[in-house]
């Protein structure tokens, strides 16, 4: 799987942020490097939710850190609005970090638990905000109020006096103080409970349309990214399997790792047969020596001869779907077929 | 609560209550709760954090070793009361009849000691073998939760090994001695979605090979849809609503039991769709609210329900049971919707679809 290839990139002008063969790649001593993400393209558009799923340690969040540069990607391009990311100077970085702000997964430990909510909240305005505290305080709280947080109440309290729930809408509060262009949520539910993980996901939705946000939304429940993302794409090992237009990624799964996923969803309505026969009690290899060709290959039923030598690229499944399998479930185009006029690369970095 | 009435329940408990005594007072984490499991069925207990679920496993097993912890009640296995036995008398039930398994697998398996010696451990303890014996039992356990070379895996530590394989050292262990009851408090919460799916099917085939009695606590109802023949639904303590669980995704009563449902995202809607998010936060449970404890986050609550508390009571079809003054489906329920609404209570405009769900109720921070 694994795919590499640019078939699925919008012209260069439309995007927002545009990911051209991101690849970060980690040495673990003894000359031995993880290819934690190798050769990644995707884009986004000024307003749209693109969704990363994939199982742990597939490279969704090292992707979400790269594209703010912590750390530099080893190769690849990383364009926000125009400028290039990964050319930048430290200063120049600094200065564009105000445009990409991230909120993390666990909410308790992101906040500093010996400052007070309306400090933590504010902080990004010592630096960047006007200079009157009274001016910087009206903007962190209208910034609380517009998350469900009473600003009043909440300005002297510390971290541990709210709630998981509670501590995720002041992280998300401290990213938008700021206005940035992009958001990069790194699993921002998976450490909450259902109904609290609904607010947070509605909240999301509504800051968006208020705000207009463009957000990377990383989360290893595909439920989850169907219901906040317009766009989705699904990592494996390091590599993009498939990126799709959410709906059409639930209805008409390209990819057998996609399928796999789907068919592990626990589905809350017993009338549904469960797929206990799923053979598939593969583990992920090694991202230090992953599998050559398609990296999916060794937990893939449909794999042959083709996926161990080539490693398949990104074809075109419809307008916004595409798909890097040699042997899809649904019908493609053939891989000639490239609609970006981007360089394409043969076969990926790894052996 | 039996689908078999011939099948005589391998545990049963009544009325269980564990208060945690602290200076503010008593927290009511299980209060009064009911129930038996059967031989060779599984029973899902269900609830947000802080719904008493995981306190009652633990209160059920004898696990609440905490000083301040104060149990009454009665939890009878095979005919004996387990409440009040000290933690020696229960440590022979420990492993042989009833097992558990935890959330984390990371922390509870010892991280200086190899996997097979842990193992072994447990087997040479309660079935008196020797080491040998011991190793071939350990391997075979190993290879029965399709752990691929066990032999090997036999000499790794914890750490060598990824989160599913973990859990599943985990499982051999709770089933090393064959225990008749096996409790599984969120054994799949820290673990990937293929990964879940891989240990909720060995669970499951693990119980039905043992003819175990199996308690499957999770927050997820997704997770127990498919994997249980009963389900609990605890909130506060309390269970609010239990049935089969064809008959309780078919007749939900309980008005928590339907947000929980309706707040979990599901891939059948298109994106983008509005989930009901359950307004406010679960009750203080040193002081919880007078009459229904899910009255204040409830978009059917009516003035009966801040007033008096609903008592369990039997549904339509068997072994169907919900605590609730306005079930939903009901023409109580529906009315008391429409006047919450234009009272302009934040539960019931959320549901509706108007308002952001806030943690701090009653207030809605309007969008």
């Amino acid at each position: 799987m694994a795919g590499s290839g640019t078939a699925h990139l919008r012209p260069a002008g439309d995007a927002l942020l545009r990911v051209e063969d991101l690849t970060v790649e980690f040495p673990v001593g003894r000359n031995r490097v993880v290819h934690a993400v190798s050769g990644i393209s995707f884009d986004i558009v000024k307003g749209e939710t693109l969704g990363l799923v994939g199982e742990s340690g597939c490279g969704k969040s090292t992707t979400g850190r790269a594209l703010i540069q912590l750390p530099r990607p080893t190769a690849g391009q990383v364009t926000l609005g125009g400028s290039d990311l990964t050319g930048l100077d430290e200063e120049s970085m600094r200065i564009l970090r105000t445009k990409a702000q991230m909120i993390f997964q666990d909410p308790i430990s992101s906040l500093n638990p010996r400052r007070a909510v309306g400090e933590v909240v504010a902080e990004p305005m010592h630096v960047w905000g006007p200079a009157d505290k009274n001016a910087q305080w009206e903007m962190v709280s209208s910034m609380l109020e517009a998350v469900g947080v009473d600003p009043d109440s909440a300005r002297y309290k510390y971290p541990h006096e709210f709630s998981g729930g509670q501590c995720q809408r002041i992280s998300i509060a401290r990213a938008l103080v700021l206005e940035p262009e992009l958001i990069i949520c790194d699993e921002p539910v998976s450490a909450l409970d259902v109904s609290v993980q609904a607010q947070i996901l509605n909240l999301l939705e509504d800051l968006k349309a208020q705000y207009g946000l463009t957000m990377v939304f990383i989360a290893h429940d595909l439920a989850v990214v169907k219901n906040i993302s317009d766009r989705v794409a699904v990592m494996y090992l390091g590599k993009m399997c498939e990126y799709s237009e959410s709906d059409d990624l639930y209805a008409n799964p390209a990819h057998p790792y996609t399928q796999l996923l789907l068919d592990s969803l626990p589905i809350p309505d017993p009338g549904i047969q469960l797929q206990t026969d799923v053979t598939d009690d593969g583990e992920l290899p090694s991202p230090i020596n992953p599998p050559s060709g398609c990296r999916f290959r060794t937990r893939c039923d449909r794999a042959d001869d083709v996926c161990v030598q080539l490693e398949p690229t990104m074809r075109r499944v419809s307008d916004d779907h595409f798909v890097a399998c040699h042997h899809p479930l649904v019908a493609v185009e053939e891989a000639s077929v490239q609609i970006s006029p981007a360089s394409v690369i043969p076969g990926g970095e790894s052996a | 609560m039996t689908s078999d009435a011939a099948d005589q329940p391998v545990l049963v408990v009544e009325d269980l209550r564990t208060h945690f005594l602290v200076p503010a007072g008593a927290v009511k984490a299980v209060d009064g709760v009911s129930l038996s499991l059967q031989r060779g069925k599984t029973l899902g207990v269900v609830g947000e954090s802080g719904s008493g679920k995981t306190v009652l496993a633990r209160t059920i097993m004898g696990l609440n070793i905490a000083g301040n912890a104060v149990t009454t009640g009665s939890v009878k296995y095979g005919g004996k009361e387990l409440v009040g036995r000290s933690s020696k008398e229960m440590k022979q039930l420990w492993g042989t009849e009833m097992a558990m398994v935890f959330q984390d697998p990371m922390t509870s398996l010892n991280p200086v000691v190899k996997i097979g010696r842990q193992l072994v451990e447990h087997v040479r303890v309660h079935l008196g073998a020797s080491k040998a014996e011991a190793r071939s039992i350990g391997t075979e356990l190993l290879h029965s939760v399709k752990i691929p070379d066990a032999d090997e895996r036999f000499d790794v530590y914890p750490h060598e090994m990824s989160g599913g394989m973990r859990q599943r050292v985990c499982i051999a262990m709770a089933l090393a001695c064959s225990p008749d009851v096996l409790f599984a408090d969120e054994p799949t919460t820290a673990l990937d979605v293929t990964v879940q799916h891989q240990i909720l099917n060995l669970l499951g085939s693990q119980q039905r090979n043992h003819n175990m009695a199996m308690m499957l606590v999770t927050h997820d109802i997704g997770v127990v849809a498919g994997r249980t023949d009963e389900i609990a639904v605890m909130y506060a303590g309390k269970i609010v609503e239990k049935a089969p669980t064809s008959a309780l995704f078919n007749e939900m009563r309980h008005p928590y039991t339907e947000a929980l449902l309706n707040s979990i995202p599901q891939t059948t809607k298109p994106k983008h769709t509005r989930l009901s998010a359950i307004t406010g936060r679960p009750p203080d449970l040193i002081n919880p609210p007078s009459g229904c404890s899910f009255a204040p986050r409830c978009p059917y609550a009516r003035p009966k329900c801040h007033e008096e508390e609903p008592q369990l009571q039997a549904a339509g079809s068997s072994g169907h049971e919900f605590a609730c003054h306005t079930p939903v489906g009901s023409p109580a329920a529906k009315e008391a919707f429409e006047a919450n609404i234009s009272e302009g209570l934040p539960q019931a405009l959320v549901i509706a679809g108007h308002g952001i769900a806030s943690e701090d109720d009653p207030t809605v921070w309007a969008s």
